[in-house]
């Protein structure tokens, strides 16, 4: 096992300037459609008073759950010790910042008053979930741009563990936080629960994972640069784990609610209702997002990086499903302020509310995903994180060739 | 006779200026006695206090909106014709019951929780309890973000969605809001007066809404409460509302 060399991206193919070029256009129409949205008001939104959260909290939620999910390879290198993983580190380090500033940045143009962010910063109730978040991403921030300071510094290397280990448990914290904001919604029979906490965290792993290994085959493909079946074989396994996982949270949900009468209404609505939300659970949470995974990953016959690029564009897709179904869906089913009873009125009590996205929401979202794929490419540009080779003799320290046949086979 | 019509009308308007002159100077004696039960301008609200509402449901008139409409005149809320975005700050609830079919009506609007989840969750504290119970929207310091709309167990509060033009109080674009008790007759200068709406229900002669003060023993609403109970909604998640009905089946 050799020590990696770090190398830039050399960035200067056509298709580089071409990717830039698409980012750049994806970030200008999302910067168009913030200036178009807070000059006229959230009326030219899809959103409204029954569903006041939508597709930017769809997109900045999953930005954030997926930024503290995309440290875990350096987690796992740092915390557990696990080698392979540690040339990826500092990648998986940048991928996390990138992905919550992308989602915090929708988060924020979509406030009714985004240029009262100060006030944000200022003003500060300490019981308020949001309030703590506010504090969770800027330690997030600060915690892992130090942790990564003290990877790429080689003097300091060997504080970097600690530093892992810290952020480790930060990022812990903060998908629990995210996932609180909706846990802790005592009103509302969707999200009052505090499986949502873990539940997140589970997510978490899973899209950060999917996201990682996505960005890592594309520059290691798109730069003619050496990627191993070891490492692909490796990502592709954990996140046959984390996709499992994930869904057995979902299923722990759903069949707890099924116990409940008071939450039947809520779960048919969701399970067997006739409006896209159970669409998008069936098809596009369970099925693309985790069925369909789980069999390109543990079925034989697949090319292991197919495999795994075509598993983690499916969970990226299941999981902005996912958090459809649980923001909007969650808005969508009436509160049960009279139960017992129907309720007729004309701020639309006792009905199920319908949600269609408007373009400048979407584009908003997209101009946020824009934003976190440009942050990493820049610095993968400008900044020596990836090893020049991930061939599997260099990275794996129980690397034999034998293992590589078997493992190519997969 | 014309010098007499001069002076006669010398006369008249030295009377009339002399009779304002001494209004003037009386009135504020009238006025202070009745500022001595109101709170000065420059002073908090007091815990002593904690306003709300009874609103009994026998009485409630089905289709009447008069509660509705009086909220929206004091208060200058206009939409813009969009019901699924304009703001409703009370609204009337018609209720079917499922096993039996009894249908009730009744106004709904913020229940100004002692405990309110809307306050717990607002990340800068513009949602706010004064002292004495009414649940606010500090206009200045909301930023938005509606937390305090997915909180709410009443879906009590509005997004402003457009560009507001000729307020009466302060409203804003991008910001939240919802009933707030008619806080300006609250602290009216010349002491406490009731909501628009419970003003309007008396007007129309069904008097289904009181306002007043629930620490106050001596108050209307305190007696009918105590005399005849009364019901919050929701009452399982433990807000103590200010807001309680009476008759609701």
């Amino acid at each position: 096992m050799k020590k990696p060399r770090f190398l830039e991206l050399e960035g200067r193919s056509t298709g580089f300037f071409a990717l830039l070029a698409i980012l750049f256009a994806f970030i200008a129409a999302g910067a168009g459609a913030f200036l178009y949205m807070e000059h006229n008001g959230h009326i030219v939104t899809g959103m409204n008073n029954q569903i006041v959260w939508g597709m930017p909290h769809v997109f900045a939620v999953f930005l954030i759950v997926a930024a503290s999910g995309a440290l875990n390879v350096a987690s796992i290198s740092s915390v557990f010790n696990r080698k392979m993983y540690k040339p990826l580190a500092p990648l998986s380090a940048i991928l996390a910042v990138s992905l919550l500033l992308g989602g915090l940045l929708i988060l924020v143009l979509d406030l009714g008053r985004p240029e009262r962010l100060i006030i944000a910063m200022t003003y500060y109730n300490p019981k308020s979930i949001f309030a703590w978040n506010i504090l969770l991403y800027n330690g997030f921030f600060a915690i892992v741009l130090v942790y990564l300071w003290l990877m790429l510094e080689r003097r300091f290397n060997k504080y970097s563990s600690i530093a892992g280990f810290f952020a480790f448990i930060w990022r812990l914290t903060l998908t629990t936080g995210t996932g609180s904001i909706f846990g802790f919604l005592v009103a509302r029979s969707s999200f009052d629960s505090a499986i949502l906490a873990p539940m997140f965290v589970i997510f978490s792993f899973a899209y950060g994972l999917a996201i990682f290994a996505v960005i890592v085959v594309a520059a290691y493909t798109w730069t003619g640069r050496t990627l191993g079946n070891a490492i692909v074989q490796r990502m592709r396994t954990l996140l046959g784990v984390f996709v499992g996982a994930s869904l057995y949270f979902v299923l722990v949900f759903h069949l707890t609610n099924l116990y409940f009468t008071k939450e039947h209404g809520f779960e048919k609505f969701i399970l067997a209702g006739d409006t896209s939300i159970t669409k998008l659970f069936w098809i596009g949470q369970i099925l693309i997002g985790g069925v369909i995974p789980l069999v390109l990953i543990y079925m034989k016959g697949f090319k292991a990086r197919s495999a795994l690029v075509v598993s983690s564009l499916l969970v990226i897709a299941g999981g902005i499903a996912q958090m459809f179904v649980t923001i909007i869906g969650g808005q969508a089913y009436p509160l049960p302020i009279f139960p017992g009873k129907i309720v007729q009125s004309s701020f639309y009590d006792g009905v199920i509310n319908l949600y269609t996205p408007s373009l400048p929401e979407i584009l908003l979202g997209l101009g946020g995903v824009a934003v976190a794929i440009f942050v990493v490419i820049f610095a993968m540009k400008n900044l020596r994180l990836i090893p020049e080779s991930l061939a599997d003799d260099e990275i794996d320290p129980h690397y034999t060739p034998a293992t590589e046949s078997a493992e190519s086979a997969a | 006779m014309n010098t007499d019509n001069n002076i006669d009308k010398y006369r008249r308007q030295f009377l009339a200026s002399a009779t304002a002159v001494a209004g003037l100077a009386v009135a504020p004696g009238i006025i202070l006695t009745q500022v001595a039960h109101s709170k000065p301008l420059d002073q908090p609200a007091s815990s002593k206090n904690r306003w709300g509402l009874l609103i009994d449901v026998s009485k409630c008139a089905t289709g009447c909106n008069a509660c509705v409409k009086a909220c929206y005149t004091e208060n200058g809320i206009s939409g813009v014709g969009s019901p699924t975005t304009d703001a409703q700050w009370i609204r009337k609830v018609k209720l079917t019951d499922k096993q039996t079919g009894h249908v009730q009506s009744l106004p709904f609007m913020c229940q100004h929780c002692e405990t309110p989840p809307c306050v717990d969750v607002c990340p800068t504290g513009a949602s706010m309890k004064r002292a004495d119970g009414i649940v606010l929207v500090d206009k200045h310091i909301c930023i938005g973000c509606r937390y305090c709309m997915m909180a709410c167990p009443y879906k009590a509060r509005s997004f402003v969605h457009e560009p507001i033009h000729d307020q009466i109080f302060p409203r804003g674009k991008g910001t939240v809001e919802s009933c707030t008790l008619c806080v300006q007759r609250i602290d009216d200068p010349n002491g406490p007066r009731e909501t628009a709406c419970t003003e309007a229900c008396n007007a129309e002669g069904h008097k289904a809404m009181w306002f007043g003060d629930l620490n106050d023993p001596e108050s209307e609403i305190s007696k009918r409460l105590k005399q005849y109970g009364g019901v919050q909604i929701r009452a399982d998640l433990e807000l103590n509302t200010g807001v309680r009905y009476q008759n609701l089946d």
